[in-house]
C-alpha cells in the first residue's frame, strides 16, 4: 500500500464518521425552532430569562450534571414515564434554549421536570444546603458554599432558609442564599417539559382523546 | 573482498543494527523520559482525585462545604486528569520511541519535544485548576474548556509532528504494523479536538450532547484504542521474537477499526431527545467492532502461542497480555450493554462509568506500563531493581482496578435495574448501588501503593540505581527477546 493511499484511507475514515455524527445531525437539527400554536397563542418551550441561564451555568460549574439526567425516556426505552418523572418522553425541541445538560450519570433522579415536582423553593434551598436533613440515606454532597451565614439585624431576612438539625444557624444567625444559590433554585423550579408537544404529546392530552 | 565468511557479515550487520539502535535510544532518551515522567506525576494526582472522589459518594460529609472539592468537580477533574496527564503523554512517549524504532531514525532537534511536553502539562494543570474552580464543560473526556483545549492542541502539534518526521525519514524496507496505527492515532487527535471543540460550540440544543458524545467515543475507542494497539503490535513480536502471524489479518482488523470505532460514541443517547437512527448506527457499529477486535485478539493469540508461559516470567507481556484480554472483554461488554434490552436497565448506570475503566485503565493504561518496563531499561542503560516492586505493582493494579471495575458493573446492574421498577422507592433505588460504590473506593485505594511502588522504581531507574544492564529483569525463571 502506498503511503498516500494510507493517509487518504485513514482521513476518510475519520471524516465518514465526523460527517455521520456531527454533521448530519447538526444540519438535521440545527435549525430547530419552537412550536408555535397561533390559535392558541402558546409558544412551546418557553424561552429563558436571565437569571435561569445563569442557574445553569451554576449547576454545570457544581458538577450536578454528574449525577443528575435530564432525559426522559419513552416506556419502551426506559421507566422515567411509570417513575413519573414526565409525562412524556423529552424530544430534540425541549432543549433548543441554551446549552442542554442531559447529563450520562444518574447516581440521583432524573430533573427534566424537577420543576414540576417540586414547587417550592424554600425546599430546595434546605435540600441543598444540607440534604440529610431531608433525606437522611442521602449521598449528594451538600452546597453549603452557596450560602452564607448572617447574623440576624432588625427583621429576618426573607430569603433565610429554615435549617434544622445538625447545621442549624445559632441563635440570632440566619442562613442566606447566595446570587448563585437563587440562580440554580430558579433553574430547578424552571425544569418543566410537561407541555405538549406535537412530536410528543403529554400523556394526559392522549387520554382526553 | 573475497574469503570473508558470511558469519562474520551477520556479526557485524548484528553489530551495526544495535549501535543503530543504541542512536536512536539516546537521541529520545530526554524526551521520553520528560513524558514518562510527567505521566507519572499526573497518574498519581488522578489516582488521589479518584478516591477522593469515589470516597465522597459513600461518605458526602467529606471535604463537604468547599466548591473546589464538592464531587461533580473533583470527579471530572479525575477523569480527565487521568485520560490528559496520564494516559495520552504515556501513548506520545511510547509511539514516540516505537515509531523512532520501527523507523530506524535518530531524532535530532528532539529540544521541542520537551518544550511541547511541557506545554501538554502546562495544559493539564491549568485544566485541573480549571475544572476544580467550575469551569468545567460537563461533557465527559471534554472537561476541559476551550482554552485548555487549544492549548493542548498546540502542544500536540509540537510534539506529534515528530512522530511524522520519523516517518518521512524511514529506512526503506516494510512499514509495520503497529507504525500504522500510530501514524492514524497522530492525525486522528488533532481532527478530533479540532472538530469536536468547534462542533459543541458553534451548535445549538441538543446537537451539543451530540458532538460531545462523538468526541468521548472517538478519544476511547478510536484514538486511545489506537495507540494502545499500536504497543501491542510493537510489543507482542519483539518480547516473543516471532513475527506477527498473519499481515492481511492485521490489515483487514486495521481498516475495520478505523471504519468503525469512531461511530460507537452515541450508544448512551437511546431512547434520549435524539433522532432515533443516531444511537442506532452507533449500535450498529459497536456490533461490527467485535470484527476487528476478534482478528486482532487471534493475531496476538496466534503469535504468542507456545510462549503464553512468558506471561509468568516477562513484565513487559505479563501488563501487554492482560492489557489485550481488558480490550477484548471491553469490546464484548460494550456490545452485551448496548443491546435494546440491557441498555435499558444500565444506560445512566455506573456500568459506563466502569466500561470507560476498563478502556482506559484495565487496557491502555496497562499496555503502557508494559511497554514501559520494556522501554525505559533501554534508554537509561540499566534494568529494573526489583522483580518484587513489578509484582506489587502489577497485582496492585490488577486487582485495585480489576474489582473497582467489577464492582461498577455489577453496582451499576443493580442501581440501573432498581431505578426501572416503579415500586422500589427512589430512596431503595439510589442505596441499591451504595454496597458497590463502598466496593469501588476501597479497591480504588489499592492503586495508590500499586502507583507509588511504580513511581519509587521509575525514579530508581531515572538515577541509575537498576541492575546493571544484560539480561532483561523478569518475574520468574524465562527469558525475553531482545
Amino acid at each position: 500500500m502506498r503511503t498516500k493511499t494510507f493517509f487518504i484511507g485513514i482521513t476518510a475514515c475519520f471524516a465518514f464518521s465526523w460527517i455521520g455524527l456531527a454533521v448530519l445531525p447538526n444540519g438535521q437539527l440545527g435549525g430547530l425552532g419552537p412550536q408555535i400554536d397561533e390559535e392558541a397563542g402558546e409558544v412551546f418551550p418557553l424561552d429563558i430569562n436571565g437569571l435561569v441561564e445563569r442557574g445553569r451555568t451554576v449547576y454545570v460549574s457544581q458538577g450536578c450534571v454528574h449525577c443528575h439526567t435530564q432525559v426522559v425516556r419513552d416506556g419502551f426505552n426506559g421507566g422515567e414515564l411509570s417513575r413519573q418523572w414526565g409525562v412524556r418522553r423529552t424530544v430534540p425541541r425541549d432543549y433548543i434554549y441554551g446549552s442542554p445538560a442531559l447529563g450520562d450519570t444518574r447516581n440521583g433522579p432524573d430533573l427534566a421536570n424537577v420543576g414540576a415536582r417540586i414547587t417550592d423553593a424554600q425546599w430546595h434551598y434546605q435540600h441543598l444546603y444540607d440534604p440529610r436533613s431531608v433525606f437522611p440515606k442521602s449521598f449528594m454532597p451538600s452546597f453549603r458554599h452557596l450560602f452564607s451565614v448572617k447574623k440576624v439585624t432588625g427583621q429576618i431576612s426573607e430569603d433565610a432558609v429554615k435549617v434544622t438539625g445538625k447545621y442549624a444557624p445559632a441563635e440570632g444567625m440566619q442562613v442566606v442564599p447566595s446570587p448563585d444559590a437563587k440562580a440554580l433554585v430558579a433553574y430547578l423550579l424552571s425544569l418543566d417539559h410537561s407541555y405538549s408537544l406535537q412530536e410528543a404529546p403529554a400523556k394526559k392530552e392522549e387520554a382526553a382523546k | 573482498m573475497t574469503g570473508v565468511s558470511s558469519s562474520t557479515d551477520s556479526v557485524s550487520a548484528r553489530e551495526a543494527a544495535n549501535v543503530e539502535r543504541s542512536l536512536v535510544d539516546a537521541s529520545l532518551k530526554l524526551p521520553v523520559l520528560t513524558l514518562f515522567g510527567s505521566a507519572l506525576f499526573w497518574l498519581m494526582i488522578s489516582t488521589v482525585l479518584g478516591v477522593v472522589s469515589s470516597l465522597k459518594l459513600i461518605w458526602p460529609e467529606l471535604l463537604s462545604g468547599c466548591a473546589w472539592f464538592t464531587y461533580g468537580r473533583v470527579w471530572p477533574a479525575y477523569t480527565s486528569t487521568l485520560l490528559y496527564g496520564w494516559a495520552i503523554p504515556a501513548g506520545i512517549g511510547v509511539s514516540l520511541w516505537m515509531a523512532a524504532r520501527l523507523c530506524r531514525v535518530a531524532v535530532t532537534r528532539q529540544g521541542w519535544i520537551v518544550i511541547g511536553s511541557m506545554l501538554w502539562n502546562a495544559g493539564v494543570a491549568v485544566g485541573l485548576l480549571m475544572i476544580l474552580a467550575g469551569k468545567g464543560t460537563g461533557y465527559a473526556w471534554m472537561e476541559y474548556p476551550p482554552v485548555v483545549a487549544a492549548l493542548l492542541f498546540v502542544a500536540w502539534l509540537v510534539v506529534s509532528t515528530w512522530t511524522l518526521v520519523i516517518f518521512a525519514k524511514r529506512r526503506p524496507g516494510h512499514v509495520f504494523i503497529a507504525m500504522w496505527y500510530f501514524l492514524a492515532a497522530v492525525v486522528w487527535f488533532p481532527w478530533l479536538i479540532l472538530t469536536g471543540y468547534f462542533g459543541v460550540a458553534n451548535a445549538t440544543g441538543v446537537v451539543q450532547p451530540i458532538i460531545a458524545a462523538w468526541f468521548g467515543g472517538g478519544m476511547m475507542n478510536l484514538f486511545l484504542a489506537a495507540t494502545g494497539i499500536g504497543a501491542l503490535y510493537y510489543l507482542v513480536p519483539k518480547v516473543t521474537g516471532k513475527p506477527i502471524v498473519s499481515y492481511n489479518l492485521a490489515s483487514a482488523a486495521f481498516w475495520s477499526f478505523a471504519l468503525f470505532a469512531g461511530w460507537t460514541g452515541l450508544t448512551t443517547l437511546t431512547g434520549g431527545p435524539v433522532p432515533a437512527w443516531i444511537p442506532t448506527v452507533s449500535i450498529a457499529a459497536t456490533i461490527m467492532m467485535i470484527v476487528p477486535v476478534a482478528m486482532m485478539t487471534a493475531n496476538f493469540a496466534l503469535t504468542m502461542k507456545g510462549n503464553f508461559a512468558m506471561v509468568h516470567g516477562s513484565p513487559t507481556i505479563r501488563f501487554a497480555f492482560f492489557g489485550a484480554a481488558a480490550y477484548a472483554l471491553c469490546a464484548v461488554l460494550s456490545l452485551i450493554f448496548c443491546l435494546h434490552s440491557v441498555e435499558k436497565i444500565v444506560q445512566f448506570s455506573m456500568v459506563q462509568t466502569g466500561l470507560n475503566h476498563l478502556m482506559v485503565y484495565g487496557f491502555f493504561s496497562m499496555v503502557m506500563f508494559g511497554a514501559m518496563y520494556y522501554i525505559i531499561p533501554r534508554l537509561v542503560g540499566c534494568e529494573w531493581l526489583s522483580s518484587t516492586f513489578i509484582r506489587w505493582h502489577f497485582w496492585g493494579a490488577a486487582y485495585g482496578m480489576g474489582m473497582a471495575i467489577f464492582s461498577m458493573l455489577i453496582g451499576g446492574l443493580a442501581a440501573g435495574a432498581a431505578w426501572l421498577q416503579p415500586e422500589i422507592t427512589k430512596e431503595m433505588a439510589i442505596q441499591a448501588g451504595y454496597p458497590y460504590m463502598v466496593g469501588r473506593a476501597i479497591s480504588l485505594i489499592l492503586l495508590i501503593p500499586a502507583h507509588m511502588v511504580f513511581g519509587l522504581h521509575f525514579l530508581l531507574m531515572i538515577l541509575r540505581m537498576g541492575r546493571p544492564a544484560g539480561e532483561p529483569t523478569l518475574l520468574a525463571h524465562g527469558e525475553e527477546a531482545h
